[in-house]
């Protein structure tokens, strides 16, 4: 059983990306985003059907400077953390098959 | 003129089908007839799922897929932020909230969703195929309501950029601009819609347009005009959009008298205007110079009996939220009555 999806902000950001075992996919979104709540439900679950990968939640709202230390210019913006660092960068909406297919190396 | 003729991918299908015979006349695909097929699910497309629905037809909606292109499941109001003209919503109301309710409503009646882009149709005989990759829908009726997508430039760079700086979307990517200068080209209600919007975060908006005058709104032009943050460049059109890793700035021409300026902006917000979603039936439909579908005056009916369409997809000139779902209405209504004329 996935453990779904955990929101993190300024405080718990690097402790819990940098500390992970697994590859962490970030999602940077906010409330006001239509394209981001599009891929919320997709993201619910690529969560519970893959447990080697964690996915994880940045309100750009509530945390603007994590936004602006990985250069995010447009939400939502996926990005997967390997060992702490960016690994894999996706920019805007995508369907299922697509982000999948983008992260299929770390699944 | 497609009327007769399987399109490309009916033939494909034939041959590669399993066990298929060869022959024209063997059923493109093998499930059930559906009395309700459609296409799409801005305003139109959900509002003629609401009205099928309610009349027991059991709709299904091809939704499309998500994106960030303005060409995604709920459509463009997906978006949008505040939608202030929108009837029923004194204090206005989220474009992607509107739409979340729009299916909501549409799924309380037994519309069925799937969340794909339609991939191939084959109007030439009823019921009619739709494709999406190789799962194969049929239906005594087809309702198209895939409406319409921004344009871009063109430029070379352009797509290198989206997500860099160069935008199409100001309500996903303003935030990100606050206290920066930035450019948003255009010259109708939504580059004005943008522009505006895009005031809240940015210090500067430039709004570039190739004309000296705008295609808005008198009510748009008016907040525009009075907006200080907002300067007009007239007759202005962008040649090249420069940056590497992001945008730094973009090169405009004088429509009048060709002379060349930087302009140093950090984000580039495209709004130039829509082109219909109508590839998919280029084969069928009748369509407009403009590439817009026709359909009969007063209804929704196009050249194909059976075949709807409503919304921007058949709309070059009203393309209002209301105006879509109005049609989106007319096209369920025609098709229900249509089924009733066949005996169904």
């Amino acid at each position: 059983m996935a453990e779904g999806i955990s929101t993190l902000d300024d405080s718990t950001f690097d402790e819990t990306v940098g500390s992970a075992d697994n590859p962490v996919l970030v999602d940077f979104w906010a409330e006001w985003c239509g394209p981001c709540k599009m891929i919320a439900p997709i993201l619910e679950e690529i969560a519970s059907e893959h447990d080697n990968i964690r996915i994880a939640k940045v309100n750009v709202d509530e945390s603007p400077d994590l936004a602006m230390r990985y250069q995010v210019m447009s939400i939502p913006t996926l990005i997967m953390f390997q060992d702490g660092e960016p690994a894999k960068r996706l920019v805007g909406a995508k369907p299922k098959s697509a982000l999948l297919a983008e992260i299929g190396e770390f699944l | 003129m497609g009327v007769v003729q399987a399109s490309p991918a009916y033939h494909e299908r034939d041959m590669n089908g399993s066990g298929g015979t060869g022959s024209n006349d063997a059923a493109p695909c093998g499930t059930e007839p559906r009395d309700v097929i459609i296409v799409g699910s801005g305003p139109a497309g959900l509002t003629a799922a609401i009205y099928t629905a309610r009349a027991n037809l059991a709709p299904l909606v091809i939704e499309g897929e998500p994106s960030s292109t303005s060409d995604q499941p709920g459509g463009q109001l997906m978006l949008t932020t505040d939608v202030e003209n929108y009837p029923g919503f004194p204090d206005g109301v989220m474009g992607p909230d509107l739409m979340v309710n729009f299916r909501a409503q549409a799924e309380r009646f037994g519309a069925e969703f799937v969340t794909a882009k339609a991939t191939s149709v084959d109007f030439s005989e009823r019921p009619f195929s739709v494709w999406v990759g190789d799962e194969c829908y049929r239906s005594r009726t087809v309702i198209v309501s895939t409406g319409a997508q921004s344009l871009m430039l063109g430029l070379p760079d352009e797509e290198r950029l989206i997500g860099h700086g160069v935008s199409t979307c100001a309500t996903c990517d303003g935030f990100f601009f606050r206290g920066q200068e930035i450019a948003v080209v255009g010259g109708g209600d939504s580059a004005l819609e943008e522009a505006m919007f895009l005031t809240r975060f940015a210090s500067k908006v430039y709004v570039v347009h190739r004309r000296d005058q705008l295609r808005a709104s008198k009510i748009m032009q008016d907040r525009a005009l009075a907006n200080d943050r907002i300067e007009f460049l007239w007759n202005r059109q962008v040649v090249e959009i420069r940056g590497d890793d992001k945008l730094e700035g973009v090169m405009l021409i004088d429509t009048q008298t060709q002379e060349r300026s930087a302009l140093d902006v950090t984000g580039l917000f495209i709004a130039i205007g829509h082109r219909p979603n109508t590839e998919l039936f280029a084969d069928w439909l009748d369509r407009k110079p403009n590439g817009y579908l026709m359909t009969d005056a007063g209804s929704a009916r196009t050249n194909i009996e059976g075949v709807f369409a409503c919304g921007d997809v058949q709309d070059d000139y009203y393309r209002q939220a209301v105006t879509a779902a109005g049609s989106g209405c007319q096209a369920a209504i025609d098709a229900e009555r249509w089924l009733e004329a066949q005996g169904h």
